[in-house]
């Protein structure tokens, strides 16, 4: 079904344009007409599909939910639900104080927004289209264990005394401070007609093609470029083993990088494609999304620095380790 | 004072909410004060955890992303009376 984009970029660059096959140019047209159509059709169709079935889930209702649940499953939760949930990013603050204001500890929270730009259902359908349910998998269960252990290790640690004095406190008291006392005329009850599901569905789908079809160029671009134009050697056989060092030099290339989900996967895929091992790659490409200075100058309203620097080190670590074996196991079977 | 607070952090869409209620309010006439919350702090005591929020005279009418305009029309409409 998906051979139509296929179609698509064949026509449009071997008979509309004229180029000749296995030119590193007409390659990379190919490589970015066939790939950016084939996402814009399927975002388009997956988000709102998705978003219809999500509508009634909301950060509340999950605050709610997480509340006084045993800790490890805590974890497990978090994780799950940071990766199902929408909500805004520049909500990441509101978000992180609604939760410790209710008393959910710092690691299921942590758990939750560590998981939910790694995760979410436009990097997934973009990951199945483009690299394979397999991969998806492990993509999924590698973002949710690094959320999942990053929030175990912090409560360990009882890292929530570095948080700033006033969420510290919030945490303590652990329920709803409104001090400003204000009536709540929203509809919370989960029962929605279809209409409302509808527009919520139309909206999300809106506003999440405006605020991914930049990083979706800039992704298939770069994709394309690395497709056409670095030789099918080079990252072959100078990267193609594993070698220990290449997962660590991958992480730390991926922190000044910055790039939404949507558009570092194309990237992926063309990495994987010339030769990358998966670990490395998946090492580079989540370092880039997680490790993101907008994200880190947000949370430090709510962290002080040891916080900070804790969960940036931790992530660090995490994506190494799970770079590491990775590229380990995976040369015990083929994945993708 | 017509009051209405738009709770958020100064990201693109709360801006966007903001400048909207001013246009919807110069079209339609009806004078208010826009009051952006953006404190994290301040945020959290209203209880609020999806911006941008929109309080309207003391009641949360919004949270979660720009509302539309038919939406905003349909809050400074009370005030006209």
């Amino acid at each position: 079904m998906l051979q139509i984009f296929t179609y698509f970029a064949d026509w449009l660059v071997y008979d509309l344009l004229g180029l000749a096959p296995s030119t590193k140019l007409a390659d990379a047209l190919h490589f970015f007409i066939e790939d950016s159509s084939k996402i814009f059709a399927l975002l388009f169709v997956v988000i709102y599909v998705i978003a219809l079935l999500r509508a009634s889930l909301n950060v509340e209702a999950v605050r709610d939910y997480l509340a006084g649940k045993n800790r490890f499953l805590g974890y497990l939760l978090g994780s799950i639900f940071g990766a199902i949930t929408p909500f805004c990013s520049c909500s990441s603050i509101p978000v992180f104080l609604g939760f410790t204001s209710a008393g959910i500890p710092l690691g299921i929270t942590m758990a939750f927004l560590i998981t939910s730009p790694l995760v979410n259902e436009v990097a997934v359908l973009l990951l199945i289209s483009l690299l394979g349910w397999q991969f998806t998998l492990v993509y999924i269960a590698v973002g949710m264990l690094v959320g999942m252990t990053a929030g175990l290790f912090l409560d360990q640690i009882n890292a929530q005394r570095w948080l700033q004095s006033f969420a510290a406190k919030a945490l303590q008291q652990g329920h709803q401070q409104t001090f400003h006392a204000i009536e709540n005329e929203l509809d919370t009850s989960p029962k929605m007609r279809f209409n409302e599901r509808h527009q919520f569905a139309k909206q999300e789908t809106i506003d999440i093609f405006k605020r991914v079809w930049k990083w979706v160029f800039i992704g298939v671009g770069l994709g394309a470029a690395l497709h056409g134009f670095v030789p099918d050697n080079w990252i072959e056989s100078n990267l193609g083993d594993g070698q220990w060092w290449s997962v660590p030099a991958a992480v730390l290339l991926g922190i000044p990088l910055y790039s939404n989900a949507t558009g570092v996967i194309p990237v992926m895929e063309s990495l994987i494609l010339k030769g990358l091992p998966i670990g490395t790659t998946l090492a580079f490409c989540m370092s880039t999304v997680a490790a993101s200075f907008p994200e880190f100058i947000l949370l430090k309203q709510v962290m002080q620095w040891r916080l900070l620097a804790t969960v940036f080190i931790i992530l660090l670590v995490s994506f190494t380790v799970v770079g590491w074996l990775l590229n380990i196991f995976s040369s015990f079977f083929f994945i993708n | 004072m017509r009051n209405i607070k738009v709770l958020g952090s100064g990201c693109a869409k709360c801006q966007a909410t903001v400048a909207l209620i001013d246009d919807v309010a110069a079209q339609m006439d009806v004078e208010i004060k826009v009051h952006k919350v953006e404190n994290p702090e301040e945020i959290m005591a209203y209880g609020v955890m999806s911006t941008p929020a929109v309080i309207v005279a003391n009641k949360l009418v919004h949270k979660g992303s720009v509302p539309s305009r038919e939406l905003v029309e349909s809050w400074l409409k009370v005030f006209n009376l």
